[in-house]
């Protein structure tokens, strides 16, 4: 898509034979269409999210409450306040972390939804290396790497499943998240057990040393730090590399990208891999700034809600950080309404189902000509 | 239509003026800014943003309730939210209550939500795994907190002077419902539908089954553990396959019994209860249970912190301290087993029962607690429970 683009700004526009002027008509009209594409796609989702707002308030109306007071009392819960800031940004930071295990296998074309058993294996394998090494620095080191790792290879697994052997990757990665969950449960009950932790079965803790502390001056730990970077870093990779332009062409049309010689198959397999190594990160994270130990509470369902944010996102990794802070701002918000306004818990599940649904269905006017067609084309 | 614009209005007006009793809204861009520049000036020094907490010290005392799962489960959190409801009787008492709180930093971020956005000083969450590390991180934090929690974890000199922790032996009322059921049962066949087998779990299948045995010798308890809290569709299957292996009595240890309790009953065998009273779910098959009354521990707690005087941290009891209780009998529980039950029911609230007692074997012949030894409900030995006793059907792992 960025490609009318480049050549029409590259093109040089010094000469004034008949071609340059043409070049350079088609480079404004270039320019033209990048402009709106770019209004497009900021206007047109915040148009969607202020549709759904309209839509939930006639929900919540029915209920008998008045929806000005709800969204009051939403926006106070999760940025109107300080606290309420940092509440969202701590909800947001292991979303986008997961999130990334869709995002980037998603540009091929693959639907993973495998972020939640990478995650909970990520976090487990972290714990495991926790417990057995010393030395806070390379602890902390060996945790974060060995907790990515593990949650790419299990990624990469089910991405090699595809390559090689056909199968398809939505069911199988869904499949894999049971089979990760089991294998944590087993695992905390069993061999790697604490026998102190009685009603509540988890590893032995990998010790307050090593826990990971907080962003400077926020009380948000650095699992925001982290996921900012790797979707800095994730963006990188897909729009500025050799490899995201071949996952891309594989993406947008597979024969095409096999008839140019690219090794589609290990494409896969590493694109796979690179998205549960921030699966894999996330449950590193969970357990080194929250848990202290690999337990049940590792399943979180952060796995599900990646998948969400980057269908929302159209896979790009820059657009998971907005799409996370939204719904970790949904997230923060939630606990509000019921309190304050007595509603269900299922509420905020409705807000998000109906924004998600409205930028989903937004989509379709994305590229549409708003002005009547030109007079050539209405008479073809 | 009017009458909803009506209703919405006036519910508009009352929020304006909640808000404006509790807290100015509007100062919180200047807190936002202020906070933000102290940021960029004193990187790293700033305390955590404004304590909203203090400036409501004067107001009634707000209480934080969290539950895990739903209000109204028919199990575990619905016995805390009729202990809150309790406490929401009282005078110069607010309670607020969230709902279906995962216990990851979301619980944190609740419980601080509340006492920062809510103003509350007492908080009640109520699921295990809220203690560690949870509660015990937020306790640090916000020392003018009090959080009580139920499990009865807390440990003297380990753990923050503002956290308590209360829990009842609830595997008395098991103990009862088991001699119902032995004393219903047709086939001797008792089945226990439980989560996982840790301590707490094992204690309320071996005092079920003990309190069985005590009149009736040839019953059997088989134990299906379904591997976690909250599994509807394991416990219904669980249900079903008990019942179709010659079951004619069910109970439970898991969050929600509904799912158990209402195939019970659609099957037409009888049912045990947990956590609360279901038996409006099986009005012909619910013989008793074992549940919970938060709403005396509760209110105790809360009169205590009114009136300013010290809590206990740790609290434990049974059916003689009121901590829980055993369902009204249903219609099916004959006279003869009624007898039965209130004579164990009398021996718990004079304190002489003594459930746990040698010679006592587990169900692999072995002897786990030797003959001459008694461990008391307050022993600790019993919390570390990992045997099944005889007469259980099933394995620990």
């Amino acid at each position: 898509m960025g490609i009318g683009v480049t050549i029409g700004a590259l093109s040089p526009a010094t000469e004034k034979s008949p071609e340059a002027e043409a070049q350079a008509a088609a480079s404004a009209e270039g320019r033209r269409a990048a402009r709106r594409r770019a209004i497009e796609s900021v206007a047109i989702p915040l148009g969607a999210i202020a549709a759904a707002l309209v839509v939930f308030g006639i929900f919540v109306a029915l209920t008998g409450r008045n929806a000005l007071a709800v969204y009051h009392e939403m926006y106070r819960g999760s940025f109107g306040t300080w606290f309420s800031f940092q509440n969202t940004l701590q909800r947001a930071a292991p979303i986008m972390l997961t999130a990334l295990a869709t995002a980037i296998p998603l540009r091929l074309g693959l639907v993973v939804l495998g972020g939640e058993g990478a995650m909970v294996l990520g976090g487990l394998a972290a714990a495991a290396i926790g417990i057995h090494l010393h030395s806070p620095f390379s602890v902390k080191l060996a945790m974060f790497v060995t907790g990515a790792l593990v949650g790419g290879l299990w990624s990469a697994g089910a991405g090699a499943l595809r390559a090689y052997r056909g199968v398809n990757e939505t069911i199988s990665t869904l499949l894999l998240n049971y089979i990760a969950i089991a294998l944590l449960n087993h695992l905390v009950e069993g061999p790697l057990r604490d026998p102190a932790s009685l009603n509540k079965p988890s590893t032995f803790p990998i010790g307050d040393d090593n826990m990971l502390g907080n962003l400077p001056g926020l009380d948000v730990h650095w699992g925001l730090g982290f996921g900012l970077i790797a979707c800095l870093i994730a963006w990188f990779l897909m729009q500025r590399t050799t490899f995201g332009f071949s996952a891309r062409m594989v993406g947008g049309n597979v024969r095409a990208a096999l008839l140019n010689g690219l090794p589609v198959r290990r494409l896969i397999v590493v694109a796979t891999f690179v998205g549960g190594l921030g699966a894999g990160l996330a449950g590193a994270v969970e357990v080194a700034a929250i848990h202290g130990n690999a337990n049940a509470a590792l399943v979180t369902g952060y796995g599900y809600t990646g998948v969400l944010v980057a269908f929302i996102a159209h896979a790009n990794p820059l657009g998971v950080i907005p799409v996370a802070l939204l719904l970790g701002g949904i997230g923060a918000s939630g606990g509000l309404l019921q309190r304050v306004f007595e509603l269900p818990d299922a509420t905020v599940n409705v807000l998000q189902g109906v924004i998600f649904i409205a930028i989903l269905f937004s989509d379709s006017l994305c590229g549409r000509r708003w002005r009547r067609l030109p007079a050539r084309a209405v008479t073809e | 239509m009017s009458q909803l614009f009506e209703k919405s209005k006036k519910h508009w007006r009352a929020y304006k003026e909640s808000m404006r009793k509790t807290r100015p809204f509007g100062s919180w861009i200047a807190k936002r800014l202020a906070a933000g520049a102290a940021l960029a000036l004193v990187l790293g020094l700033l305390p955590e943003g404004g304590r909203r907490g203090d400036a409501v010290a004067a107001a009634p005392l707000t209480i934080g309730f969290i539950y895990v799962g739903p209000k109204t489960d028919y199990g575990y959190n619905q016995a805390h939210a009729e202990g809150a409801a309790a406490v929401a009787k009282l005078p110069g008492v607010k309670i607020r209550e969230e709902e279906m709180v995962p216990e990851t930093v979301a619980v944190q971020k609740t419980m601080e939500s509340m006492i920062h956005l809510d103003g509350a000083t007492l908080l009640f969450p109520t699921s295990f795994g809220y203690f560690d590390p949870h509660i015990l991180k937020e306790a640090t934090k916000n020392k003018n907190v009090t959080f009580l929690h139920c499990g009865g974890l807390y440990q003297e000199g380990k753990h923050p002077t503002n956290v308590g922790s209360y829990f009842g032996y609830i595997d008395e009322a098991e103990y009862v419902s088991g001699i119902v059921a032995a004393m219903t049962t047709k086939s001797n066949k008792l089945g226990f539908i439980a989560a996982k087998p840790i301590p707490q779990v094992l204690r309320n299948i071996n005092s079920y089954t003990l309190g069985a045995r005590s009149v009736n010798p040839k019953v059997t308890t088989t134990v299906i553990f379904t591997g976690d809290w909250s599994m509807p569709v394991k416990e219904a299957e669980a249900a079903n396959s008990l019942i179709d292996q010659g079951a004619d009595v069910l109970t439970m240890h898991v969050d929600s019994p509904k799912v158990i309790v209402e195939t019970a009953e659609r099957r037409g065998v009888f049912v045990t209860g947990y956590h609360a009273n279901q038996s409006a779910l099986a009005p012909k098959g619910y013989l008793t249970g074992a549940e919970w009354n938060w709403a005396k521990v509760y209110t105790d707690y809360v009169h205590m912190i009114q009136n300013g005087q010290t809590y206990p941290h740790l609290l434990r009891g049974g059916l003689k301290e009121g901590f829980v209780k055993v369902s009204p009998y249903g219609k099916a529980v004959s006279a003869a087993a009624r007898k039965k039950a209130d004579a164990a029911k009398a021996k718990f609230m004079a304190g002489t029962m003594v459930v746990y007692k040698g010679p006592l074997k587990d169900n692999a012949g072995k002897i786990v607690i030797p003959a001459g030894t008694e461990e008391k409900q307050t022993d600790i030995a019993l919390e570390k429970m990992d045997y099944l006793v005889e007469g259980v059907v099933g394995k620990t792992h």
